[in-house]
C-alpha cells in the first residue's frame, strides 16, 4: 500500500509554566520531573525505616534470647509500621508518584502533567503524610501496633501498643495520603488520556503507561474505600462513636461502644487492600514489559493481549477482596465465590507471564542489570503467584492462615517482585535522569546479593509457615509443635536479612556516586524506541522536548526492523527516514 | 470511537498505522478541565456511595434508632436548590455573553450556598439541644459525619467560586470567564445531588 505520510506539525502547544526562582524550579516545583524525584527521595526515604524496622524484627526473630532491643510492644508496633510504610509510602508513592510522574509525560508525548499546580500540592501533601507518620513514632505511646491491617476494636483499645496518639496519627496520615494521591492521580489519568501527542494512540502507548494508568484508576476506585474506613475509625476512636465497634467489656468494665461491625470494617479494609495488591503490581507488570522488549531488542509478544490482561486484572481485582476474611466466620458460599474469582484472575496473570517468555524465546537477551532484575522479577513472581493459588482455595487457606507462609507468600508476590522492577527500572532510567551511568560492576554485585538473599530469606519462611508458626509474635518460647530446626532456619534468614540489609549500601552509594561522577551516558544508551529517549537534551530539559511537540508514528515495540538502518526505530522517527521496506511494517513477523 | 474498540485496534499493521497518525492525541472533545472535574466527581461519587453502603449495612444491627428530621433542613435544602439555579444562571449567561447576568447568578448562588452552611451549623446545634450527639446512636453519628463532609466538599466548592468571582468583578473578559462559571455550576448541581441523596436516606430510614 503507498503510504502517504501526514505532514507534521499541528500539534496543539500548551501554555507552559516557566519558573522564575531557585525556589520554584527546585522546591515548590510544578515540573513533573522535579516532582517525580522529590516523590522518588521521599518515598525511599521512608523505605529505608521501613527497611531497619524489618532488620530488627528480624533480629528479634532469628535470636530471641540473645537481643533485648525491643519488647513485644515495639514488635507490633515495628510490624505495623514496616508493613504500612512498605505497602503504602514505599511502593505506592514510588511507582505512582515517582515513575508515573517522570514517565507518563515523556512517554505520551507531553510538555508536562495537565494540572502541573495540583500535581506540586500533591507531592507537599504526600510529605504532609509522611510526617504525621513519623511523628508518630515520637508522641506518648508510640506509633500504633494494631497491624498494618488496622482492625478494629483492637486498634483503638487500650491495651494495644500506640492506642493513644499513635493510630490516631496514622489514620490521619493515610486520610493526607489518600488527598494527596487523589491530586497526583487525577493528573495521571487526563494526561494520559487528553494529553497525549500527535499520533499517540492509546495502542501506541509502552505498555509502563498503560500499567501506570489502570493502576491510577484502580487506586482512584480503591482508595476511597480506605477513606471511609479510616475516617469512621477516626471517629469511633476520638468521638467514641460506634461505627465499627461492638459492645466490649474491658477489665471488668463496660465500655461505652456498642452496636457495631468490626467485619464491616474489614470488608471496606479489603475491598481497598486487596485492589492495592494490583495498583503496586500493574505499573511493575508494565515497566518490566518494557524493560524486557528493550533488553531483548524484540517487541513485545501479545502486546494486544497485555493490554486487555491489565484491564482484566483491574476490573476482577475488585471481586476477589474477601479471600483475605476466610477465617472471619462468613458463609461457606461467600468464601466459595471469593475463591472461584481469585482463581479466575490468575488467568490473565498467567497470560502476561506466558507473553514475557514468548518475548525472551530465542530474543537477542542482553543481560543488562535492568534485564537481570526483569528476569528476577519473573522467577518470584512465578513462585509468589503460585502460593497465591494455594492460599486462594479456602480450605488450604484456613490452615495456614496468619501463618509465617502467608508473610512468605506476600513478601515473594508484592514485596520483592516489585522491588525487583523498582532497581531494573531505576537502573534503566538513571541514564535518562541523571545524563549519568550506574556503575556496571556494583550493579552487578547488587543484583545477585539481593536476589539470591530473597530467596534466602523468604524460602525458609515457607517451611516455616508449614511447621504452624504464627505471623506477628514477638516469640514461640518452648512450643511443642515446633522443631527445633525452625529457630536455626530464623537464625540462618536474621543473618541474611542483615546482609541484604546493609548490602544496599551498595546501591545507594552507587546512586550517589554515578550522579556526580559517572561515565557520561551516550544518547539513548539501551536504544529504546520509546519517546522519552528521544528528547533533544539527556536529561530532558523543562517542557521536555525542545521547540517542536514529536509526531508518533509507530507503536514502542519497533525492534529488528527488517530493512532499517539500526536495529531499532523511534517512535517519532518520520517512516520517510527509516529506510528498507521497515516504515510502517514496524516488527511484524 | 468508544474506548473498547480502540482495544482491538493492532497498532504495527499499516493499514492501522495510516489511521494511527492522524489522531490527535485526544480521547473526549472536553476541555482538560472539564474532564478533571469529571474524574474528581467519579472519585468523589465513589466515596459517597460507600458510605452509602456502609450505612445501610450498619442499619440492620440492633441499636439503631432513627433520628429526627428537623424542619430547618427542608428549608436548609430549598435554600440549596436555588443557589444551584443561580450558578445555572450564570453558565447560561455566560453563554450568552451577558456579563450582568453572569454576576448576578454567580453571586445569588455563593451568597446562598454560605446560608446553607449556616443553616447546617444550626441544625447541628438544633441536635445537640435535644440531646443528639455523634456518639448517642448510629444514625445521628452518620448525620453528622454525612453533613460534614458535604459541608467539606460544598467549602471547597466556595474556594473555586471566590477565585471566580474576583475575576468576574475585575470585569474579565466573557470568554475567559465561562470555563471557570461552568465548571462551578457542575460541581453545584453535583453536590446538589448528593445533599439530596443524603437527606433521603435520614427522611426514609
Ligand atoms: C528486606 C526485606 C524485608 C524483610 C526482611 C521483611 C521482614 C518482615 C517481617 C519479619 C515481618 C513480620 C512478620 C510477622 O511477625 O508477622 C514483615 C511483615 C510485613 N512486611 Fe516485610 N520485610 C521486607 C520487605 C517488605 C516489603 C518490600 C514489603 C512491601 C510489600 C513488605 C510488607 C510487609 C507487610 C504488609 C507485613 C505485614 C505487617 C503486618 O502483619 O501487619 N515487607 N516483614
Ligand atoms: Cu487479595
Amino acid at each position: 500500500m503507498a503510504y502517504v505520510a501526514p505532514a507534521p506539525a499541528e500539534v496543539e502547544e500548551v501554555e507552559l509554566y516557566h519558573a522564575k526562582s531557585f525556589i520554584t524550579k527546585y522546591v515548590f516545583s510544578q515540573d513533573a520531573k522535579v516532582i517525580a524525584i522529590q516523590y522518588s527521595f521521599t518515598a525511599i526515604a521512608i523505605g529505608v525505616v521501613g527497611l531497619v524496622l524489618s532488620s530488627m524484627m528480624r533480629l528479634q526473630l532469628g535470636f530471641p534470647d540473645s537481643f533485648s532491643i525491643i519488647d513485644p510492644a515495639d514488635y507490633y508496633q515495628f510490624i505495623t509500621m514496616h508493613g504500612m510504610i512498605m505497602v503504602i509510602y514505599l511502593l505506592t508513592a514510588l511507582f505512582l508518584g515517582g515513575f508515573g510522574n517522570y514517565l507518563i509525560p515523556l512517554m505520551v508525548g507531553a510538555r508536562d502533567m495537565v494540572f502541573p499546580y495540583v500535581n506540586m500540592i500533591s507531592y507537599w501533601v504526600y510529605l504532609l503524610a509522611v510526617l504525621i507518620l513519623v511523628a508518630s513514632f515520637f508522641v506518648e505511646g508510640g506509633p500504633t501496633g494494631a497491624g498494618w491491617t488496622l482492625y478494629p476494636p483492637q486498634a483503638i483499645l487500650e491495651g494495644t501498643p500506640g492506642s493513644g496518639g499513635g493510630i490516631i496519627l496514622m489514620l490521619v496520615s493515610l486520610i493526607f495520603f489518600i488527598i494527596g494521591f487523589t491530586m497526583g492521580g487525577l493528573n495521571y489519568v487526563v494526561t494520559v488520556l487528553q494529553g497525549r501527542t500527535r499520533g499517540m494512540t492509546l495502542m501506541r502507548m509502552p505498555l509502563t503507561i498503560w500499567g501506570i494508568f489502570i493502576a491510577t484508576i484502580l487506586a482512584l476506585l480503591a482508595f476511597p474505600a480506605l477513606f471511609v474506613g479510616g475516617v469512621m475509625l477516626l471517629l469511633d476512636r476520638v468521638l467514641e462513636t460506634s461505627f465499627f465497634m461492638p459492645a466490649i467489656i474491658s477489665m471488668g468494665e463496660q465500655l461505652e461502644y456498642g452496636g457495631g461491625s468490626p467485619i464491616l470494617f474489614q470488608h471496606l479494609f479489603w475491598f481497598f487492600g486487596h485492589p492495592e495488591v494490583y495498583i503496586v503490581g500493574l505499573p511493575a507488570f508494565g515497566i518490566v514489559s518494557d524493560l524486557i522488549s528493550v533488553h531483548a531488542r524484540r517487541h513485545i509478544f501479545g502486546y494486544r493481549m497485555m493490554v486487555w490482561a491489565l484491564v482484566a486484572i483491574g476490573g476482577i481485582s475488585f471481586i476477589v477482596w474477601a479471600h483475605h476474611m476466610y477465617v472471619s466466620g462468613m458463609n461457606p458460599w461467600f468464601g466459595f465465590f471469593f475463591a472461584t474469582t481469585t482463581l479466575i484472575i490468575a488467568i490473565p496473570t498467567a497470560l502476561k507471564v506466558y507473553n514475557w517468555v514468548l518475548t525472551l524465546w530465542k530474543a537477542n537477551i542482553r543481560f543488562t542489570i535492568p534485564m537481570l532484575f526483569a528476569l528476577g522479577f519473573i522467577v518470584t513472581f512465578v513462585n509468589g503467584g503460585i502460593t497465591g493459588l494455594f492460599l486462594g482455595n479456602t480450605a488450604i487457606d484456613v490452615p495456614l492462615s496468619d501463618t509465617m507462609f502467608v508473610v512468605a507468600h506476600f513478601h515473594m508476590v508484592m514485596g520483592v517482585a516489585p522491588l525487583m522492577v523498582i532497581f531494573g527500572a531505576i537502573y534503566h532510567w538513571f541514564p535518562l535522569m541523571s545524563g549519568r551511568m550506574l556503575d556496571e560492576t556494583l550493579g552487578r554485585i547488587h543484583f545477585w546479593v539481593t536476589f539470591i538473599g530473597a530467596y534466602s530469606i523468604f524460602l525458609p519462611l515457607h517451611y516455616i509457615g508449614f511447621q504452624g508458626v504464627p505471623r506477628r509474635y514477638f516469640e514461640m518460647g518452648e512450643t511443642n509443635f515446633i522443631p527445633p530446626s525452625v529457630q536455626d532456619l530464623n537464625a540462618f534468614v536474621t543473618v541474611v536479612a542483615v546482609m541484604v540489609g546493609f548490602a544496599q549500601i551498595l546501591f545507594f552509594y552507587n546512586l550517589f556516586k554515578s550522579m556526580s561522577s559517572g561515565e557520561i551516558a551516550e544518547k539513548n544508551p539501551w536504544k529504546a524506541a520509546s519517546l522519552e529517549w528521544q528528547t533533544p537534551e539527556q536529561p530532558p530539559a523543562h517542557g521536555n522536548f525542545g521547540d517542536e511537540l514529536p509526531v508518533v508514528y509507530r507503536w514502542a515495540y519497533a525492534y529488528g526492523v527488517p530493512g532499517a538502518k539500526d536495529d531499532f526505530v523511534p517512535q517519532d522517527m518520520h517512516p520517510d527516514e527509516v529506510g528498507g521496506e521497515g516504515a510502517h511494517e514496524a516488527s511484524k513477523e | 470511537m468508544g474506548l473498547f474498540s480502540q482495544l482491538a485496534e493492532k497498532p504495527w499493521t499499516p493499514e492501522q498505522a495510516a489511521i494511527d497518525d492522524r489522531h490527535k492525541g485526544v480521547e473526549f472533545s472536553l476541555t482538560t478541565p472539564q474532564f478533571g472535574l469529571r474524574v474528581f466527581l467519579g472519585f468523589v461519587t465513589v466515596i459517597f456511595t460507600l458510605f452509602v453502603v456502609v450505612y445501610v449495612e450498619r442499619m440492620v444491627f440492633a441499636d439503631w434508632k432513627p433520628m429526627p428530621e428537623p424542619w430547618l433542613l427542608w428549608v436548609n435544602t430549598a435554600i440549596l436548590v436555588i443557589s444551584s439555579i443561580g450558578l445555572q444562571w450564570a453558565w447560561v449567561s455566560a453563554d450568552k455573553g451577558d456579563a450582568d447576568g453572569v454576576k448576578k447568578g454567580l453571586y445569588l448562588g455563593g451568597v446562598l450556598a454560605f446560608a446553607f452552611l449556616t443553616g447546617q451549623l444550626l441544625v447541628w446545634q438544633q441536635l445537640v439541644v435535644l440531646g443528639f450527639y455523634a456518639s448517642s446512636n448510629p444514625a445521628s453519628a452518620f448525620f453528622y459525619l454525612f453533613t460534614a463532609l458535604h459541608a467539606v466538599h460544598l467549602l471547597g466548592g466556595l474556594v473555586a467560586w471566590g477565585r471566580t468571582a474576583i475575576k468576574v468583578k475585575s470585569g474579565m473578559d466573557m470568554a475567559k470567564v465561562r470555563g471557570s462559571v461552568e465548571l462551578c455550576a457542575v460541581y453545584w448541581h453535583f453536590l446538589l445531588v448528593i445533599w439530596i441523596v443524603i437527606f433521603s436516606l435520614l427522611l426514609f430510614t
